[in-house]
């Protein structure tokens, strides 16, 4: 089967400590909602859970929601242990991040920030570029 | 300090005398209290404006505290950071990049002394949003208080130290639920007997609603977790009595404005009936459904901010028309970052604009009455009672048990996701408008000034907690670790005694966390479906 046929992966996670997990709910819902396969790893997990899994299940793109202010800290970090491990899989992250870090999470590796208030489009639109630009690669 | 002076009579601002309460019984301050808990409500009183903050270290803190005091608060709240929410001292590895990020850190009785520098806590009052870890930081506040000569007897405030809820949808737990619920009962006791101005715990349904559950969910899940407690409370040995004077609610005001009004004067008619009916309550003060309010942040937007300043004075406004206690709003950029000064200013501004010009406080429970509101009362309290029918059933005739057995087979957290998710749905799908979000969207151009957490605050944390841990006695600690892992093993042993010898001994909170983890264990939710 080639790569355009099998449905886009995508593992979902909150990395650290912070609780508020309503925003990757509705996010693994939706993305399942468009045909996407969700591995959703929920709360408290390590950007060592996180490679893992990404490995395992053969993942085409890590979702992180955010929600604690750490996305400076945490966001680069989480971007690091994949490519240590050799994976080349776009890093989106969700949530609560202001305009100006957007621009300094970019350039340290993450290929797209969603909002709040993005809409389903938004979400699953976002989703599927990065997968194809990172496939085209 | 909570009090102000309020006028002996009242008129309209175009002079019309006007009477402390319209309309019939059963008037405020009359069993089932669904009018109010008092027969004047803020013609005597206006609520507590108590305004939740807390960011960076703990001198961060303090001095937003002070600010907020000299701007005419009336209550202090602090927000701890994630780590210390989570039991994690901020040298864990666990807590890199979340150190005073989204609260104040607090590791140690050091870090509490700081927080509350030069305020006299036997006159403020403190609400600490807790849970956790709550028993701990109740320790820290009374040690500290009684370092500066104020005794336990003086202090008041409120802990948050509501766990079950967090199961079910704020995800802050530590323990699994049965011991925390030793935890919860053991501050009740120990509050019970020591501390008569000390609210133990607010049953907190804000946190669910955060989570996206319906209001009648948020009334229905908060209240049976209320019942939950005094079952708790009264396995432990105490009369009803004597304990549930003192437990206090605190509920979301979200935007639909008469449906939020209606599920307040819901939880006071329920509790009330409840507490006399089923669990014997005698005293009056059981009765009574107190509780905070803040208005909702899940509806702050990010697109046009300043437009969160007219959403959160109309949901103030119902908090305040449902006769909340008192009340915490939201800062309009919210959505965006913690607040930053300015914002949380106009905030508090807002509900004095509420108390002191538009006269709503002048008249006790002036919506009373009016249909539509009686109507949603009652769809209000219906719906709650199906779902008190469930857990009792799930619980074989236990709301403790059937709050337990909901939260073991996910009954709570599918609940909300699922009502969180067809909201969602009717926004994208444009059933449901939120201006500037998905309609309205155009002149979203003005970015408002945000607070930054200074970047060096972690490792200011790090250095003063590295000071405690050099500058104590390792052997009191040591002994004093062992014994609350001993008490943690003894069910009939209250744990408050052993905590607070343990944060005297300058144990730090992940220190006294890891000891009774190692007899409680953890708790680990499943991955979401």
């Amino acid at each position: 089967m080639s790569d355009d046929e099998r449905p886009i992966r995508i593992v979902l996670a909150k990395l650290g400590l912070d609780g508020h997990d309503r925003g990757l709910r509705i996010v693994g819902r939706m993305l399942r909602d468009a045909g996407m396969e969700v591995i959703q790893l929920g709360l408290r997990q390590t950007t060592d859970t996180i490679v893992a899994a990404t490995r395992d299940e053969d993942a085409d793109a890590v979702g992180l929601s955010m929600h604690n202010a750490g996305h400076l800290t945490l966001a680069p970090r989480m971007r690091r242990a994949l490519d240590d491990a050799g994976l080349d899989v776009p890093l989106v992250i969700g949530g609560i991040i202001p305009d100006q870090d957007v621009e300094t999470l970019r350039e340290q590796g993450v290929a797209a920030i969603l909002g709040p208030g993005a809409s389903t489009e938004d979400v699953v639109a976002t989703v599927r570029a990065v997968v194809g630009r990172s496939k085209a690669r | 300090m909570d009090r102000e002076d309020r006028p002996a009579s009242f008129e309209t601002m175009s002079g019309i005398p006007l009477d402390p309460v319209y309309g019939g019984g059963p008037l405020p301050g009359e069993f089932p209290y669904t009018r109010g808990i008092h027969p004047s409500m803020y013609r005597s009183r206006l609520w507590t404006m108590r305004m939740f903050a807390g960011f960076g270290t703990a001198e961060d803190t303090n001095a937003r505290f002070k600010e907020l005091l000299r701007a005419g608060g009336t209550g202090l709240s602090t927000a701890f950071d994630m780590p210390t929410l989570m039991g994690r001292d901020s040298d864990d590895e666990w807590a890199v990049g979340e150190v005073g990020r989204a609260g104040v850190a607090i590791d140690s009785i050091a870090d509490m002394h700081d927080l509350f520098a030069d305020i006299d806590l036997s006159q403020v009052s403190t609400s600490m949003t807790v849970n956790g870890p709550a028993a701990i930081l109740l320790a820290m506040y009374v040690v500290t208080a009684e370092d500066h000569g104020v005794t336990r007897s003086q202090l008041s405030g409120t802990l948050q130290n509501d766990i079950l809820k967090e199961y079910q949808a704020q995800k802050e737990y530590i323990f699994p639920p049965r011991p925390s619920m030793r935890l919860v009962s053991d501050s009740i006791r120990f509050t019970t007997a020591e501390m008569p101005r000390w609210h133990p715990v607010s049953v907190s349904g804000y946190h669910i609603r955060e989570a996206g559950s319906t209001a009648a969910q948020e009334l229905a899940f908060t209240l049976a977790n209320g019942f939950a407690y005094v079952e708790a409370a009264l396995a432990a040995g105490l009369a009803v009595d004597d304990f549930a004077p003192r437990l206090s609610f605190f509920f979301n005001a979200h935007i639909d404005f008469f449906e939020e009004i209606g599920k307040f004067r819901a939880a006071r008619r329920i509790w009330a009936r409840w507490m006399r009916d089923r669990y014997g309550a005698r005293d009056e003060r059981s009765l009574l459904c107190r509780f905070h309010t803040q208005t909702a942040g899940v509806s702050l937007t990010a697109q046009q901010p300043e437009v969160n300043i007219a959403r959160v004075a109309i949901e103030a406004l119902a908090g305040v028309l449902g006769g909340t206690q008192s009340l915490h709003t939201d800062s309009f950029d919210e959505a965006l970052a913690l607040p930053s000064e300015r914002a949380a200013r106009i905030a508090l501004r807002t509900q004095q604009v509420i108390a002191h010009e538009t006269g709503v406080t002048n008249v006790a429970d002036p919506l009373g009455g009016a249909p539509f509101v009686e109507w949603m009362t009652d769809e209000m309290e219906r719906q709650a009672e199906a779902v008190f029918t469930h857990l009792d059933a799930i619980g074989h005739g236990s709301m403790l048990e059937g709050v337990y057995a909901g939260i073991d087979d996910g009954y709570f957290v599918e609940a909300i996701a699922d009502a969180s998710y067809r909201f969602e749905r009717e926004v994208n799908a444009g059933r449901r408008i939120i201006v500037g979000v998905n309609d309205f969207t155009e002149g979203d151009d003005h970015r408002a000034e945000l607070l930054r957490i200074e970047a060096d605050t972690e490792d200011t944390q790090l250095k003063r907690l590295g000071d405690v841990k050099r500058h104590r006695d390792a052997d009191a600690v040591r002994h004093a670790l062992a014994v609350v892992g001993e008490h943690a093993g003894d069910p009939n042993c209250n744990l408050m005694p052993a905590i607070i010898d343990a944060v005297r001994a300058r144990a730090t909170e992940g220190e006294i966390v890891r000891a009774l983890e190692q007899v409680f264990g953890t708790y680990t939710e499943r991955a979401p479906t």
